[in-house]
C-alpha cells in the first residue's frame, strides 16, 4: 500500500487511478469516462495555477466569510468537567454550513470549463442550499436532486433553493434519500453531460471528486490548526467530525494526518443503534464494496444490494462514505465512531442552552462524541470539534420529535 | 469457439443481424424469466441479454428501474439469476446468453467465484456498466480464464485513443451506446450512430451490437443497416409489463409470452428486411 513507501503517506493518495489504498477509483459508465477525465486534467491545472487560487481565496474570504471563527464552548466545557471544547464554526459561513467552502471551488471549474448548467445532489438540503446560491451568483442555470423523503423533512432548505432560481427534482426512486438523489443526479450528468458540471456535494464519487472535494474542505483544517497554535499555543489533542459522505470530517482531519499526536473520531449516525440494523454507519458496521462511482465501505445485504439506511439527521443518512474514510479506517489513522439519534438530539439541546449556538443534527453527532470524550480527558487538554452547520433547518424535525406541532 | 462468436458468425453467412433483448431476470417474477427467455429464442431473438437486478442502476431510466425494483421486491439475487441461466441452458444449448448487471452484487460474490459459478451455469459473457476499462482488468481476467467474454460498451463521447484502447481489451462484440443518457431516453440520431460506428470499425473487426434508443421494427431496421446486431431494451420491458398489468395471475405467464413474441417478431422482421 502507498503508505509504506512514502514518509508522507497521507499526501500522496489518491494516486494515479484515484485510488486510496483499495478504495476510491472510478466506477461509472463509459459514457461518463471522457467528461471524468477532462474535468481532472482541469482541476490538476487550476489547483497549480496561483491565478486560480487567488480567485478561490477571494470568494472565500468576501463571499463565504472565512476565516470561520474557533470559540471555544467555555459554559459546556466547564459543565463537562473535562477537556477544553473548541468549536470549529463553519456554521458561520455563508449558507450555514461547510458545503458552500466545495461549491464556491466547483462552481469556479464549472465557469472555466464553460458549463451553463449546474446540478447537484442533496440530502439536508445544505449542499443543494449552498450550490443553488453560487448558481445564482454566477447566473448558471441549476437542477438540485432530492429524496421525496428529505424533501418532506427539509422543507425549509427546499424553500430556500426554490427562492435562489434552483429547480428542486423529488426523486421517487428506491429509499427516495440521499444515495437515490445521486442516481438520478448521475443519470442526469449522463443525458446532458456536454453543458452540464455535477458538482458532487461529499467526498465520493468517481475520481477526481473524492481528491478535490478533500482539496476544497481542507480549508477548514489549515484554518483550525493555525487558530489552534494561535489561541492554545500548540495543536489540539483531538479532533471530532460527523461522517455521512465525509467532507467536513476530511476537510478538518486531512492538514493534521502527519500530526502524529493528534487524535481523530469521525462520527457515523448510529440511528436507533448499530445492533438495530436501522443506522447509516457503513464503517462501523459495513464492507467494502462499489456504489457511486468509487470502492468504499458500504451497508449493503449477503447478495451486495444497497440497504436502506436510518438517520435523524437527512445529511448522514446514506449508505456509503468517502474513500479516503475507507482507507484511513483501514491504515488505522481515524477511529470511526458512532453516535445514535437520541445521543446527538441530547447534544443538540446542550449546546444550544448553554452556549446560544444551535447547531445541525449532522454536526449534533460530532457534538456528542466529543462530549463524551471531553469527559474522559483533562482540562489542560484541547478538542476541536467540526461545527459543520446550523441547526436553523432541522427546527422541525425537532419540535415533531418534541411533539411540537406548528 | 465461443457461442457469442459463433452465433455472429453463423449471422454473418446468412446476412442477417443479432436481434438481442434485454429483459430483468425476475421480473416480473422468478418464475417467469425462464419461459421468456425461451420465448424470446422462438420469436427470433439470436443471443439473450439478461438483467441482474440492483438496488441502485445509475445508468437506467425509470422503465427499468422499475423492473429492477420489482425483480428486487422478490429478492432476486445474483445466484437466482445464474440458476435461471442454468434452467434454461437444459433446452436450450446453443442460444448465448450475456448478463448485464452492475459491479457490487459481483464484487460482493467474488470476481473468481462469480466467473467459475457463471460459466457452470452456462453464461457466455458479462457486461458490468460500473466497470470501465479501467476497472475491469481484474474481473476480465477471471471471465477469460473460463472463457467468457467481457462486453465492453463504447459510447458517443468515448475519444478515438479509448475506442484503441477498449478493442485491446474487447471479446465476443462491442456494444455501442447510440444516446448520451440512461436507457430508455431521447431519440436516435442514425447518420450520428453511423459516424461513431466508422470509427470503431476503423479499429476492430469484432462485431458491433447498438443498444439504447431501438424500439420497435422500423428503429431496428435503420440501425441494421449499419450494425452487426441491436439490443432492444426498454421498449421491450415497457411492453411486458403493460402487458401484464391488468391480468391476474393465472394469466400472467400466457400474456408475457404472447407480447414477448409478438414484438420480438414484429422486430426480427423488421430486421431481416434488410438482409442481404
Amino acid at each position: 500500500m502507498t503508505m509504506q513507501t512514502s514518509s508522507k503517506p497521507y499526501a500522496s493518495v489518491p494516486d494515479a487511478q484515484g485510488r486510496f489504498g483499495v478504495y476510491g477509483g472510478r466506477f461509472v459508465a463509459e459514457t461518463l469516462m471522457s467528461a471524468l477525465d477532462e474535468l481532472e486534467t482541469l482541476y490538476r491545472r487550476l489547483a497549480a495555477d496561483p491565478e486560480f487560487q487567488r480567485e478561490l481565496d477571494r470568494d472565500l474570504a468576501h463571499y463565504v466569510g472565512r476565516p470561520s471563527p474557533l470559540y471555544e464552548a467555555e459554559r459546556w466545557s466547564d459543565r463537562i468537567g473535562g477537556a477544553r471544547i473548541w468549536l470549529k464554526r463553519e456554521d458561520l459561513n455563508h449558507t450555514g454550513a461547510h458545503k458552500v467552502n466545495n461549491t464556491v471551488g466547483q462552481a469556479l471549474l464549472a465557469k472555466h470549463m464553460g458549463k451553463r448548467r449546474v446540478i447537484a445532489e442533496t440530502g439536508a438540503g445544505q449542499h443543494g442550499v449552498a450550490t443553488a446560491t453560487i448558481a445564482a451568483r454566477l447566473g448558471l442555470e441549476c437542477h438540485v436532486f432530492m429524496g421525496e423523503e428529505d424533501v418532506r423533512r427539509q422543507a425549509l432548505n427546499v424553500y430556500r433553493m426554490k427562492l435562489l432560481g434552483a429547480t428542486v427534482v423529488p426523486v421517487t426512486s428506491g429509499s427516495r434519500t440521499l444515495k437515490d438523489a445521486m442516481n438520478e443526479a448521475m443519470r442526469d450528468w449522463v443525458t446532458n453531460v456536454d453543458d452540464t458540471f455535477y458538482i458532487i456535494g461529499t467526498v465520493a464519487g468517481p475520481h477526481p471528486y473524492p481528491m478535490l472535494v478533500r482539496d476544497f474542505q481542507c480549508v477548514i483544517g489549515r484554518e483550525a490548526r493555525a487558530q489552534s497554535l494561535e489561541l492554545t499555543g500548540r495543536l489540539p489533542d483531538a479532533l471530532v467530525a460527523c461522517v455521512g459522505g465525509g467532507s467536513n470530517a476530511i476537510g478538518l482531519f486531512h492538514p493534521f494526518l502527519e500530526d502524529e499526536g493528534v487524535a481523530m473520531y469521525g462520527v457515523e449516525a448510529g440511528g436507533h443503534g448499530v445492533a438495530t440494523g436501522e443506522h447509516a454507519a457503513p464503517l462501523t458496521a459495513g464492507t467494502p464494496g462499489v456504489l457511486h462511482g468509487n470502492r468504499t465501505y458500504l451497508m449493503q445485504d449477503e447478495d451486495g444490494q444497497i440497504l436502506h439506511t436510518h438517520s435523524v439527521s437527512a445529511g448522514l443518512d446514506y449508505p456509503g462514505v468517502g474513500p479516503e474514510h475507507a482507507w484511513l479506517k483501514d491504515v488505522g489513522r481515524v477511529n470511526y465512531v458512532t453516535v445514535n439519534d437520541d445521543e446527538a438530539l441530547r447534544a443538540f439541546h446542550d449546546l444550544t442552552r448553554t452556549e446560544g449556538i444551535m447547531p445541525a443534527l449532522e454536526s449534533s453527532h460530532a457534538l456528542a462524541w466529543a462530549g463524551q470524550l471531553a469527559a474522559r480527558m483533562s482540562p489542560e487538554q484541547n478538542i476541536v470539534v467540526n461545527l459543520s452547520g446550523r441547526g436553523d433547518k432541522d427546527i422541525h424535525t425537532v419540535a415533531s420529535i418534541d411533539g411540537i406541532d406548528f | 469457439m465461443s457461442r457469442i462468436a459463433g452465433r455472429f458468425a453463423q449471422l454473418a453467412t446468412e446476412g442477417r443481424r443479432a436481434l438481442i433483448p434485454y429483459i430483468v431476470a425476475g421480473d416480473p417474477s422468478r418464475t417467469a424469466t425462464v419461459p421468456l427467455m425461451h420465448a424470446l429464442v422462438s420469436a427470433g431473438a439470436d443471443i439473450i441479454e439478461l438483467g441482474v437486478p440492483f438496488s441502485d442502476p445509475m445508468s437506467e431510466g425509470p422503465v427499468i428501474q422499475q423492473a429492477h425494483e420489482r425483480a428486487l421486491a422478490h429478492h432476486t439475487r445474483l445466484r437466482d439469476v445464474l440458476a435461471m441461466v442454468a434452467e434454461f441452458r437444459q433446452q436450450d444449448n446453443d442460444t448465448p446468453v450475456l448478463l448485464m448487471g452492475y459491479a457490487n452484487p459481483v464484487e460482493h460474490m467474488g470476481y473468481a467465484a462469480f466467473a467459475d459459478a457463471a460459466a457452470e451455469a452456462g453464461v457466455d459473457a458479462a457486461l458490468t456498466v460500473d466497470l470501465p476499462p479501467e476497472e475491469v482488468a481484474d474481473l476480465n481476467r477471471e471471465l477469460r480464464r473460463v472463457a467468457m467474454d467481457n462486453i465492453f460498451l463504447v459510447a458517443p463521447t468515448t475519444p478515438e485513443a479509448r475506442i484503441r484502447a477498449i478493442v485491446e481489451q474487447a471479446s465476443g462484440f462491442i456494444y455501442y451506446v447510440a444516446l448520451k443518457g440512461v436507457t430508455g431516453a431521447g431519440h436516435l440520431d442514425v447518420d450520428d450512430v453511423a459516424e461513431h460506428l466508422a470509427h470503431i470499425r476503423a479499429h476492430t473487426e469484432l462485431p458491433l451490437a447498438v443498444g439504447f434508443g431501438i424500439k420497435d421494427a422500423d428503429s431496428a431496421a435503420r440501425i441494421g443497416q449499419l450494425a452487426n446486431g441491436v439490443v432492444v431494451g426498454s421498449a421491450l420491458v415497457t411492453h411486458l409489463a403493460a402487458a401484464v398489468a391488468d391480468v391476474d395471475a393465472e394469466g400472467q405467464e400466457a400474456a408475457l409470452l404472447d407480447a414477448a413474441s409478438g414484438l420480438m417478431g414484429s422486430i426480427r422482421r423488421g430486421l431481416d428486411s434488410i438482409a442481404s
